[in-house]
């Protein structure tokens, strides 16, 4: 009992009284990453939801040196931070960069690029929630295929995106990101470790985080874990580490899951459960499930 | 068919008019509070065979309509601040390679990420001066929702009709507001044509017409096409020779400036009988008129700018002679007013109203300031 009463007890490092919604997976999953980071940490945090729900005036859910960056140059400002903190001398501070899957895939990807390139020593963190959720739910590079969105809309002319996720894990190897890794929601015990791990690399690290959203998938809002345990058990998010390019670790599938169960469980699928042309695309959802299983040897 | 009322948002009303305009194409970023434009064009597009893309930027967006303008698209995007800095690099090549589009910038609090979901006017500015070097700009500015519509048919138009962007200078406040709107939707408006060449062995890209615009052949039509934002001369191929340089510049303001009696638009009231006038556009015009409505004051009218850009010196002259005070209510610190007090200086009591905290300024306030100017 002691033991519990400490764990509720415990100071976290994204204190509480945000404004995230009610069970929000980025949320939970931030102050897990961000405890994991410890105290001596800077971070630069791009435009999104993460940004705006942790520092709603008058309060800031902060407990480390925070800036809020535009939306695609966090990685350009932590740059700028680790070099700088580097030119004064100061060592052992941790230089973190995050944004959401749009300030990270898609607008952000360039000053990412840069980054990776020259080599910095910054642990840069993808808080993939598979849309653009702060503006109400409009599709990102990141957004699953024929999942609806406002500017996907599932209808008589389209099943929804259209398009396959970026793979950013595959674009951080490219740029020989010393370490990479995904992490999930159903496995803190494994993002704690990979967290860390990640922020003692000297040199690039990235780590994506799969963030369930329960406004912007459609789910109840205590269902966040249940449903990251589900896209790892389909395969659809396999989680995996590599270390300078090489696969290290996976994350076995326990008991292996048909994809029509994880697709089920989000509104922004229902549309795929009725009629037959949807049941074709939770085939074809189901061959990118497996093929995940088979690239990785996740069963 | 027949006058119907609808309820309509702004900002459904600026992607209707759009569709009434023709316009087939849009490529665009979220952002806050110029997403519903984007939504509602999405949902729309696919079933006219229009075509809908959501780009990985800003910088995309706009690059992806001067390509699909030039393939012969009628293009649209929506905007707000922090997107509409990140455009000014493709809006002046589309000026400087006379590309037809429209740019909706749904105007909000700035500097930077400022204050999204809140509106200003701060973008006045911006939108005439915000890219590089000396050139046209045409902005248009709505008051209602029911405006919002018809000044966007107005504003593809024009792009067509200058091969030029244009920007539709709409704000937070009229863009989420919503109105009763009475429109015939079947109504048949004018609809710019795009003029195209006929001779390809004859083919300049950039050989201006007797009303200083060049017509450029769309892509895919058989003609030699040479686009660039180099100085060039009437082939398209680039020069940056002094005279080139000189003659070419001069064309591309002119080709713009010269015409606009052809489609500069204001409203006013009283202008005759007023001693105080007060001189508005988009959100702060509605202050205005509840002003007006509630004083009854037979010596105060209005004058707003629905051509916000370029500005028309002469007539605006004209219009605000009878005029003692002139007030000047902007949800900015003073932008248009400089304009006002250019044309004045010192022969008129000039009074700039502002507000830039994300709220409108209030008819209370206003009133006040009229009554002791």
């Amino acid at each position: 009992m002691e033991d519990l009463k400490q764990k509720l007890m415990k100071k976290h490092l994204l204190a509480p009284g945000h404004t995230a919604c009610a069970g929000c997976g980025e949320a939970l999953g931030m102050r897990l990453i961000v405890d994991a980071i410890g105290p001596n940490c800077i971070i630069a945090n791009a435009t999104g939801c993460s940004e705006i729900f942790t520092s709603k005036y008058p309060q800031s859910a902060w407990e480390v040196p925070w800036v809020h960056s535009l939306f695609e140059n966090s990685s350009a400002i932590a740059s700028g931070v680790e070099v700088a903190l580097k030119a004064r001398g100061k060592t052992g501070i941790k230089v973190v960069a995050m944004g959401g899957d749009g300030a990270t895939a898609d607008i952000g990807i360039g000053c990412i690029s840069g980054m990776w390139e020259r080599g910095h020593n910054i642990l840069y963190v993808c808080l993939d929630n598979e849309a653009y959720m702060n503006t109400g739910i409009q599709r990102s590079s990141q957004t699953p295929f024929n999942a609806s969105t406002t500017t996907s809309p599932s209808g008589s002319e389209s099943m929804g995106n259209q398009t396959l996720k970026k793979d950013m894990i595959a674009i951080a190897n490219a740029h020989r990101v010393k370490y990479v890794a995904t992490v999930s929601l159903a496995n803190p015990k494994d993002l704690e470790r990979k967290v860390k791990k990640a922020v003692e690399t000297v040199g690039p690290s990235y780590i994506h985080f799969q963030a369930p959203c329960p406004l912007g998938w459609g789910f109840d809002s205590d269902k966040a874990v249940e449903i990251a345990k589900l896209a790892i058990n389909t395969g659809l998010f396999p989680v995996i580490e590599y270390e300078d390019g090489q696969l290290v670790k996976v994350q076995k599938i326990a008991k292996k899951v048909p994809v029509e169960d994880y697709l089920k469980t989000q509104s922004r699928f229902r549309h795929l459960l009725k009629s037959d042309a949807g049941k074709k695309v939770i085939a074809q959802i189901q061959t990118i499930a497996d093929a995940n299983i088979e690239k990785f040897g996740l069963v | 068919m027949a006058i119907e009322s609808y309820l309509w948002q702004g900002s459904h009303a600026v992607a209707q008019g759009a569709l009434k305009a023709g316009v087939n194409y849009f490529a665009g970023y979220p952002i806050t509070p110029s997403t519903e434009v984007a939504e509602f064009m999405a949902y729309a597009l696919p079933s006219r065979d229009g075509i809908f893309i959501q780009m990985e930027d800003e910088i995309a967006s706009i690059a992806s309509l001067i390509g699909a303008s030039l393939a012969g698209a009628k293009a649209i995007t929506a905007t707000s601040g922090p997107g509409f800095s990140l455009m000014q690099e493709g809006l002046g090549y589309a000026i400087m390679a006379e590309v037809p589009l429209v740019i909706v910038d749904v105007m909000r609090g700035g500097p930077s990420t400022g204050l999204p979901t809140k509106p200003t006017q701060a973008d006045v500015m911006q939108a005439k001066w915000g890219t590089h070097g000396d050139h046209p700009i045409i902005a248009l500015c709505p008051a209602s929702v029911k405006e919002s519509y018809y000044l966007m048919v107005k504003a593809v138009n024009l792009s067509e009709r200058f091969r030029t962007p244009v920007i539709f200078l709409t704000d937070e406040t009229i863009a989420h507001m919503r109105e009763r709107v009475q429109i015939d939707v079947d109504e048949k408006l004018y609809i710019e044509p795009r003029i195209e060449p006929k001779d390809p062995r004859n083919y300049k890209t950039f050989q201006p017409d007797e009303r200083l615009v060049p017509h450029q052949a769309k892509f895919g039509t058989g003609f030699r096409t040479v686009v660039t934002a180099l100085y060039h001369d009437e082939s398209g191929f680039q020069n940056t020779s002094a005279e080139v340089a000189e003659r070419f510049n001069k064309r591309l303001v002119d080709k713009v400036e010269k015409y606009i009696d052809e489609f500069y638009e204001t409203e006013e009231y009283n202008l005759e009988n007023s001693e105080l006038v007060f001189v508005s556009y988009g959100a702060s015009h509605r202050t205005v008129l509840q002003v007006l409505n509630d004083s009854k004051n037979p010596k105060w009218g209005f004058l707003r700018l629905v051509t916000i850009w370029p500005f028309h010196d002469k007539l605006v002259k004209e219009k605000l002679k009878k005029a003692k005070v002139i007030v000047v209510p902007e949800l900015n610190m003073g932008q248009m007013v400089k304009e006002i007090q250019r044309l004045f200086g010192d022969t008129k009591k000039i009074v700039s109203v502002n507000r830039w905290d994300g709220e409108l300024i209030t008819p209370d306030q206003l009133r006040k300031v009229a009554e002791q100017a």
